[in-house]
């Protein structure tokens, strides 16, 4: 469409720009400073010329915050984390599109009400169960009377103890607990036309070749976007790992910023603070880049 | 909508929800009933079980003058910050939907914040306004004393929502900008032929168009607010100065684990999550019906 408007098209350029600005500003600002030494970062107002300490500064945040081994920690974590929602998902959007057994419809409400909470919301408690994550059962067994049976047949004592703080499992298995990808599923698993199931029955397949064969190589492109959302997710969490990881061989890249934070007193070391904050925002940064198809369309078809 | 297809057997369709239901139940149902049993009794000092006190620990809360100090704190960071991230991000989005040249390269970098982890970008802007370094404290040669987080209020409260509104613009952007490209261009068209102009037709055809997105952010906004902003106020400003930024979230964590006052943050998280049940019901049941869908 040809239209002439240069005054409008003059503001348009503009605001964009100075928007433009405003967003890559911040990440300028920490490269720049990233690279300058500690008198040079404290100058008013910082110079905008890079300086030329930027490997050494690097390499002492990499030591003073022990990057290595968290970063390794984020990825396993957040790659868990991507990979058991891509499965869970899949497995139960399967489970509830494809079958009509009695509660379906009571089991599509009990997951989608895990949307409306936050883990940050009921924290505390969460906190409890993964410090002994059969507690819950116990308390069944206790209630219901089956404690005592099973200690008066057999003299067994029944007291289910697994505590998953400081784990892998206690980091990941919370985050998936939510519904986020099963709604992306299921609205993808009722597009599939429903020939392809009845073909796919006459040649003889059951329901688990079907999944196997059929509708899991269909779904890639969504495995694709709720993967990469999830990575980022879960690379970004800070206040779940901060309380499951009191020890530091489990910790995090994210939740290692605070310990970058510039001491009151002297002269602050922002310097290193900058370079460790860089460290940690360039991984999902270059997810963002790299997998940006993926994310737009992720995003859109997982909250709608 | 409902499949005409499907299979028959129902144990092994029951068996493909059970990880995922072995999951919500260990890690969301039992938590969130342990919440409101925690929130109804009180844990005795020297251990022997809970006693039950019914509503004494949300009357006690509610009598508390820093739980309303840090609902108010959450009410204002959650109003300003969606206002502001919403606002540029539809501006944003609205421009480069009229695929000028170089939109392309907005379309890419404006997604950018969105990437990046709270506390990462909290510690960025913590430098950037901090009182005697970086950028701001320019004006603190000027006027010395003006600006500083660490110890007014104000201040504290204005770095938060800078923060956060800088990511939740990449966020809400990339909503609007899919928003807009939905919108049929014959439509536009057909309108810029009737004569009207840009301005026009953003107000007669996109807006009106858009509400539905608009509405989803502001909810989605809202809640984020109450809790992507523990990184945030956690690392720039760890609530203070002097409750200033105790945002719910923070409280609930600080009273929770720090105060080990698990009944005390097991009632304020019941509270905010009725306010985040109230907010989404909210959402589906009365503005949606008062929006065009397209």
């Amino acid at each position: 469409m040809v239209e002439r408007t240069p005054f409008l098209n003059f503001f348009t350029h503009l605001i964009l720009f100075v928007g433009f600005v405003f967003c890559v500003a911040p990440f300028a600002v920490v490269a720049i400073a990233a690279s300058h030494n500690l008198r040079d970062v404290n100058d008013v107002p910082m110079s905008l010329l890079p300086g030329s300490d930027f490997w050494v500064n690097i390499k002492t945040a990499w030591v003073t915050a022990g990057l290595g081994p968290k970063l390794l920690n984020s990825f396993i974590v957040a790659g868990g984390v991507a990979a058991g929602k891509v499965i869970i998902s899949a497995l139960t959007a399967f489970s509830i599109v494809y079958f009509r057994f009695p509660g379906r419809m009571f089991i599509f409400w009990l997951i989608f009400v895990t949307l409306m909470l936050p883990l940050e919301v009921r924290i505390v408690p969460t906190y409890a169960v993964v410090a002994n994550v059969l507690s819950p059962y116990q308390a069944i067994l206790d209630v219901t009377g089956f404690s005592w049976l099973i200690e008066k047949l057999s003299g067994v004592q029944v007291s289910l103890n697994l505590g998953l703080l400081n784990s892998y499992p206690g980091l990941i298995l919370p985050l998936v607990a939510t519904a986020t990808g099963t709604f992306l599923y299921r609205q993808f698993f009722l597009t599939v036309p429903d020939e392809l199931t009845e073909a796919a029955r006459m040649d003889g397949a059951g329901p688990l070749r079907f999944f196997i064969d059929v509708l899991l190589p269909l779904s890639r492109n969504n495995m694709a976007a709720l993967g990469t959302i999830m990575f980022l997710w879960a690379w970004n969490q800070y206040l779940w790992p901060l309380l499951i990881t009191t020890d530091q061989s489990h910790a995090m890249a994210v939740t290692e910023l605070k310990q970058l934070i510039p001491n009151v007193g002297g002269t602050p070391e922002w310097h290193i603070a900058m370079a460790g904050t860089l460290i940690v925002m360039l991984p999902p940064l270059v997810v963002v880049v790299l997998m940006q198809r993926w994310i737009v369309r992720g995003l859109i078809a997982t909250e709608k | 909508m409902e499949k005409r297809v499907t299979f028959s057997s129902w144990t092994i369709g029951i068996l493909f929800a059970v990880p995922q239901l072995l999951l919500i139940f260990t890690f969301f149902y039992w938590p969130a009933g342990q919440a409101v049993y925690w929130s109804l009794t009180l844990q005795q000092p020297w251990g022997g079980g809970n006693i039950w006190v019914g509503l004494d620990n949300f009357r006690s809360i509610l009598a508390n003058a820093d739980y309303w100090n840090s609902i108010t704190a959450s009410l204002v960071f959650a109003g300003i910050s969606t206002g502001l991230a919403m606002f540029i991000a539809l501006v944003l989005a609205a421009l480069t939907d009229r695929q000028l040249a170089g939109s392309r390269l907005y379309r890419v970098v404006l997604i950018w914040p969105y990437g990046i982890a709270a506390p990462a970008l909290a510690l960025a802007f913590r430098f950037i306004l901090a009182p005697e370094a970086g950028f701001l404290s320019v004006i603190n040669r000027i006027w010395p004393g003006i600006w500083d987080p660490g110890l007014d209020g104000a201040d504290a409260m204005a770095s938060i929502i800078v923060a956060f509104s800088w990511k939740y613009v990449g966020y809400n952007f990339i909503f609007f900008l899919a928003a807009f490209q939905a919108i049929p261009r014959s439509l536009i068209e057909a309108a810029a032929m009737d004569g009207s102009g840009v301005i026009r037709r953003f107000w007669d055809i996109q807006f009106p168009l858009i509400t539905p997105t608009i509405f989803f952010l502001l909810v989605i906004n809202i809640t984020e607010s109450f809790q992507d902003s523990f990184g945030i106020v956690d690392i720039m400003t760890s609530g203070g100065p002097a409750n200033a930024t105790n945002l719910m979230v923070y409280k609930i964590y600080s009273d929770g684990f720090k105060g080990l006052d698990y009944s005390g943050a097991a009632a304020q998280s019941i509270i905010l999550m009725l306010l985040i049940i109230v907010l989404t019901i909210f959402q589906f049941r009365f503005i949606e019906r008062r929006v065009h869908y397209g």
